[in-house]
């Protein structure tokens, strides 16, 4: 243990604790701009500078080890001094137009200007020096370089936890900026619009794109009937952003508050997700029995699910030769699209073109995905406008909701309805537990071998999971796969992604059936989620998810109600022709830069 | 006040045989090759003035078994052209160097990290590496010497930026510590001294460090090359004994009219007329890394000030908010008030956040920009003025 | 247009396909076709297994390595200030007469390139510029008529 005093106060800590977590342990708080805690210490923006006792300078707390004897002052003239300067430097660079600002008052630098900065500007603006570039290019989120700090989070966050670069450090000195391949449009470049960076952006340099305003419209006009479906992650983290701790359960109020918002009909993802099971689930049987029995060559594995759009543009972009091995299942959000302006307009006897169907994610690549040009089975834009989390809750204030004090209630019927299987969507591993619970049943007849149907072994926060289910006891169907060890695997984060691709390149992957999110933890972390985000954050969303599951009644997807019935009436089976035409797709080779 | 005088040296240019020197060097211990540059004094050449011997000392005292010596041959410090010189003229010396210093601290491996604007000298240098490799393992030496080119970046001349340039990313520094004696170019313990003071260990061990400690003051031992230009008659490149007063070097070198001399670059530090006398030379008074440019009462302090200022915000790495935001501000700022758009008082502000830059910053060149700014703006505050 | 991807390779043999050979590979088509073309930073992403972003990124923070259109003689003038001391003003007069081309820019028979460059350690021969990597000292007006007429031979 090394022991150090902060402000007089004494402390002992691990060796290789920074001075910042040091301080944090005394609740001595040090202001922070580039720290993250889920991203290596950068040292860049020197607003953490504390004064060590003896040193010719100050340091940064935040990339500074500690060391026996060390003497920390955090609050002399000297700091609040430097301190002020940097505030006053960053905002010099910095386009102020906070009150007209998506991210005013969610703003990091906004915080730290009002406790060090308010007042007379002591620098000359730079702006106006600095030719900067707004760019809207992509559906999912704008970059405005006139609102960045240079943190670069976003950059750490592209390369550690997505390993993809799209957004690199470019040029030097005054001219430094966060750029894509030679100035591109994001549009055009490798970025899968994970909205990860968005996620980390302390300013308003990296934001969603928003539709709120298109929603209003769509919501005001009585011509249109407007739709809302929410996806599983969105209910265990949208409290966040509306005075609840992380991990707090709020689906009945988000129904009853979406209804108040004036959508027509407020659905669930989850049915979706459900039919994603009986869609995929079918699929990788039929895909097993053509490889193991049939001896079909073109086919091969691992098949990999399709749900995460992040993950789809990472694999069309960085490993095309395996866009085959992807399940052509469209993603839920996509399914309940097609099925929004077909099916459910059929029964509700609603014209197609006069439905507006939004979707509310947790997600910013879902925006991207809602505008692929493949994306319009229906005959019209299946779904109109994304909106994530965020968005959400900003349209609860702005409709001046108390959603504390809101009644629950129940999604509407027909593509209403949920499984326990299809909340787990939300967390990693979810998708894999889910189809496992149904496929199973379907080969065996029997539930699946897991106490209470949780098969653990493919939750929880590791990089790459992986598990082996013994296949016994078929039923006559599927005797070709009496005694098979089916293997899996399930990964999230595009870093753990780029692990498991590496793998199969060199022929060295085992798996038949891998689960892929593009965002740590899953959805729940997603790039549309409440901000900040962390890992104990991400684990608390995680938890409810789960508890979520436990709380259904029906936690199979096959026994989704709404289910059988769109199979009975509409479907016919799962991958059937009417599935393929209305819930598949097919993908796009795109360019690695 | 020691005070040596002026006297010029002759060690850094002097020929000698390599293979003598390295024949003594590599009997030596390292302890005993470590004690010499301890005992002579010898502090880094490049303007930090680290003690080459403590540098050795630490490195060597990793349990690592692979490290390195770096040779920082990024000379581009304004005003500073004598480590090109010194390779040109003596680059067996440096190779010679390497391999003491690899002795010392247990490195078999060399790189050379040559600026981008000195690429004209590789095939040279090349050759005369080729010449030295042969040599060495003629004596039974196992060390060898590589080349990186660097492309044209001064922060690449700050040592953990030069890491990162030759592991092929971006210059930018590294947080400290670890410093390079624990973790260096590829995080392994380093070495990196400056091509003259590789010259001159070369030459305390053929001299001996006693021969060495009669040159120069108590702080600043032994000779060193200067870059001398700007306003003087007789530029170039001269060694001299360090301990000599300002005013002894204007005396030598000016041209009866100087009254500035900006001592160790755009990074260093300004001494007017009146302080020539009493301002020594080296690291009791103004330290350098060779860089001497004298200005006479032609000159505009302005514009010396401000073409630095234009190179600092220019050649910062642009990762840490003070340097990359506070050199645009100093030089917008001097702009300002020059023009009269902003009031003289405006300065003070300056002068401040040149102050917060020097304490801030996350490495040398933010903390250095300051040294100018506030010597230049303090001792000719009406040049600066509109 | 030039075809870089055979160059790429050659390279990344000569150098290897680690991190640490990207800056000699940048260096040495730059010495071939005096600046980085976006499909040159792709291939050298291609090759290395590291994003185009992060190539561009690296090689735009070193002068040298041009990511915009360069002639075949890239001729940097020393901008420091003793070389503006010494008459660098009338040397960049000269030279953007003889080319017709100002500071920045390049000839539209993408033979010469006009950059300001910081201080390339000739301040005692002052004022100097270099010439793709060769160095010309203790200029005047006359003395880099008779360099650029050489060059202009050359082509």
């Amino acid at each position: 243990m090394i022991n150090l005093n902060i402000n007089n106060q004494r402390v002992s800590v691990q060796q290789g604790t920074t001075v910042l977590e040091a301080a944090r342990k005394l609740n001595i708080k040090i202001p922070t701009l580039c720290n993250h805690s889920d991203l290596c210490v950068a040292g860049n923006c020197r607003v953490c500078v504390v004064e060590q006792t003896g040193a010719r300078t100050l340091i940064a707390a935040c990339a500074m080890p500690v060391s026996e004897g060390m003497d920390i002052h955090t609050n002399t003239l000297k700091v609040r001094n430097a301190r002020k300067h940097i505030v006053e430097l960053l905002l010099s660079e910095h386009r102020s137009d906070c009150t007209k600002c998506y991210k005013n008052q969610k703003c990091e630098l906004q915080a730290l200007a009002n406790e060090f900065a308010f007042g007379d500007t002591i620098f000359l603006d730079l702006v106006e020096d600095h030719q900067y570039t707004i760019d809207r290019s992509s559906p999912s989120f704008i970059k405005d370089d006139s609102k960045c700090i240079h943190c670069q989070r976003c950059v750490r966050t592209c390369t550690q936890l997505q390993q993809i670069s799209a957004i690199a450090v470019a040029n030097k000195g005054a001219h430094q900026k966060i750029s894509s391949f030679h100035d591109r449009p994001m549009s055009h470049v490798v970025c899968t619009n994970c909205g990860q960076c968005v996620n980390r952006c302390p300013t308003g340099a990296l934001v969603e794109k928003t539709y709120i305003d298109q929603v209003w419209d769509a919501i005001y006009d009585p011509e249109k009937h407007v739709v809302v479906q929410t996806a599983p992650a969105v209910r265990v983290a949208l409290g966040e952003d509306l005075g609840y701790d992380p991990g707090e359960r709020v689906t009945g109020k988000m129904v009853t508050a979406l209804r108040q918002l004036g959508f027509d009909s407020v659905l669930d993802t989850d049915f979706t997700a459900d039919l994603t099971i009986m869609e995929e689930g079918t699929e990788l049987l039929t895909r097993l029995k053509k490889i193991l029995v049939d001896g079909n060559k073109e086919l091969s594995l691992p098949m990999f699910t399709s749900c995460s759009p992040g993950w789809i543009k990472f694999i069309e972009h960085k490993y095309p030769e395996f866009l085959s091995n992807l399940s052509t299942c469209k993603s839920p959000q996509q399914m309940f699209g097609a099925l929004a302006k077909t099916y459910y307009a059929q029964k509700r006897k609603i014209d197609p073109a006069k439905i507006v169907s939004v979707s509310v994610m947790p997600c910013t690549a879902k925006k991207y995905e809602a505008d692929r040009p493949e994306m319009r089975a229906s005959g019209y834009k299946d779904i109109d406008f994304v909106l994530t989390t965020r968005e959400l809750a900003v349209m609860i204030k702005q409709a001046g909701l108390d959603f504390k004090n809101l009644e629950s209630s129940n999604y509407d019927s027909i593509m209403g309805d949920s499984t326990g299987a299809a909340v787990i969507f939300g967390a990693t591993g979810g998708v894999m537990e889910a189809a496992l619970r149904t496929a199973y049943e379907i080969i065996t007849g029997r539930e699946v071998p897991f106490k209470n149907l949780n098969i653990t072994p493919v939750r929880g926060m590791e990089g790459v999971k992986e598990a082996t289910v013994k296949i016994e006891g078929c039923t006559d169907d599927w005797k070709f796969l009496e005694g098979a060890e089916l293997k899996v695997a399930i990964a999230h984060g595009l870093v753990n992604a780029n692990k498991l691709m590496r793998e199969v390149r060199e022929g060295k992957s085992p798996y038949h059936f891998v689960e892929i999110m593009a965002c740590p933890g899953g959805c729940i972390g997603g790039g549309g989620q409440p901000i900040p985000t962390s890992m104990e954050i991400r684990k608390n969303r995680m938890k409810a998810i789960y508890s979520e599951d436990e709380h259904m009644v029906l936690r199979k997807s096959h026994e989704n109600p709404d289910v059988i019935a769109i199979y009975k009436e509409f479907l016919g089976k799962p991958n059937s022709h009417v599935s393929h035409e209305l819930l598949h797709t097919h993908y796009t080779e795109r360019d690695n830069f | 006040m020691e005070n040596k005088g002026l006297s010029k040296v002759d060690l850094i240019f002097e020929k000698v045989d390599p293979k003598e020197v390295l024949i003594k060097a590599f009997k030596m211990t390292s302890d005993e090759i470590i004690k010499q540059m301890l005992d002579s004094g010898l502090k880094g050449r490049g303007g930090a003035g680290f003690p080459t011997g403590l540098k050795w000392k630490y490195t060597a005292a990793e349990k690592e078994p692979v490290k390195y010596i770096v040779c920082n041959a990024d000379e581009g410090e304004p005003g500073t052209f004598k480590d090109r010189e010194i390779l040109d003229k003596v680059s067996y010396k440096v190779y010679g160097g390497m391999a003491i210093a690899g002795k010392a601290i247990g490195a078999r491996n060399g790189i050379v990290y040559l600026r981008g604007e000195y690429r004209f000298l590789l095939p040279q240098l090349m050759k005369e590496l080729e010449s030295f490799h042969k040599m060495i393992s003629e004596i039974g030496y196992d060390f060898k010497i590589n080349y990186c080119l660097g492309s044209g970046a001064y922060i690449c001349g700050e040592e953990s930026a030069l890491f990162e340039s030759v592991e092929g990313g971006r210059g930018e520094p590294r947080n400290k510590p670890p410093y390079p004696t624990t973790s260096g170019v590829f995080g392994k313990p380093t070495s990196i001294n400056n091509v003259e003071t590789l010259v001159t260990t070369m030459m305390i061990i053929k001299h001996g460090a006693a021969k060495f400690t009669e040159l120069g003051t108590k702080d600043s031992r032994g000779s060193k090359v200067f870059s001398v230009s700007g306003d003087t008659p007789t530029p170039g490149i001269f060694e001299l004994e360090l301990g000599m007063t300002v005013q002894q070097f204007v005396n030598e070198f000016g041209d009866g009219d100087t009254k500035a001399v900006q001592v160790g670059g755009a990074s260093g530090f300004c001494v007017p007329r009146k302080k020539f006398q009493n301002t020594i030379i080296g690291f009791e008074g103004v330290p350098t890394g060779g860089s001497m440019k004298l200005f006479n009462s032609s000159r505009s302090m302005y514009n010396v000030l401000h073409n630095y200022l234009d190179f600092f915000a220019e050649e910062s790495c642009g990762q840490c908010t003070p340097c990359r935001v506070g050199c645009q501000q100093l030089l917008k700022g001097v702009e300002k008030v020059k023009k009269g758009e902003a009031k003289s008082t405006y300065l003070n502000e300056l002068i401040k956040l040149a102050d917060t830059m020097k304490i801030a910053s996350k490495c040398g060149l933010g903390q250095s920009v300051g040294n100018a700014f506030r010597t230049i703006v303090e001792n000719f505050r009406e040049e600066i003025i509109y | 247009m030039y075809q870089v991807g055979n160059l790429v390779k050659e390279l990344s043999e000569k150098h290897g396909r680690t991190r640490e050979s990207l800056m000699p590979i940048l260096q040495g088509i730059v010495e071939k076709h005096n600046y980085l073309t976006d499909e040159a930073m792709v291939e050298v992403a291609r090759e290395l297994d590291i994003s185009a972003a992060d190539v561009y990124g690296t090689a735009s923070f070193y002068t040298f390595l041009d990511t915009s259109v360069r002639g075949k003689y890239v001729i940097r003038i020393c901008k420091t200030i003793t070389c503006s001391m010494k008459g660098k003003a009338e040397i960049i007069q000269t030279l953007e007469d003889m080319l017709k081309i100002k500071i920045g820019e390049t000839t539209s028979d993408r033979q010469f390139s006009l950059i300001e460059t910081n201080c390339i350690g000739w301040c005692h021969k002052a004022p100097a510029i270099l010439i793709n990597e060769i160095p010309y000292t203790e200029l005047t007006p006359e003395k880099v008529v008779e360099i650029i007429k050489g060059y202009m031979q050359k082509k």
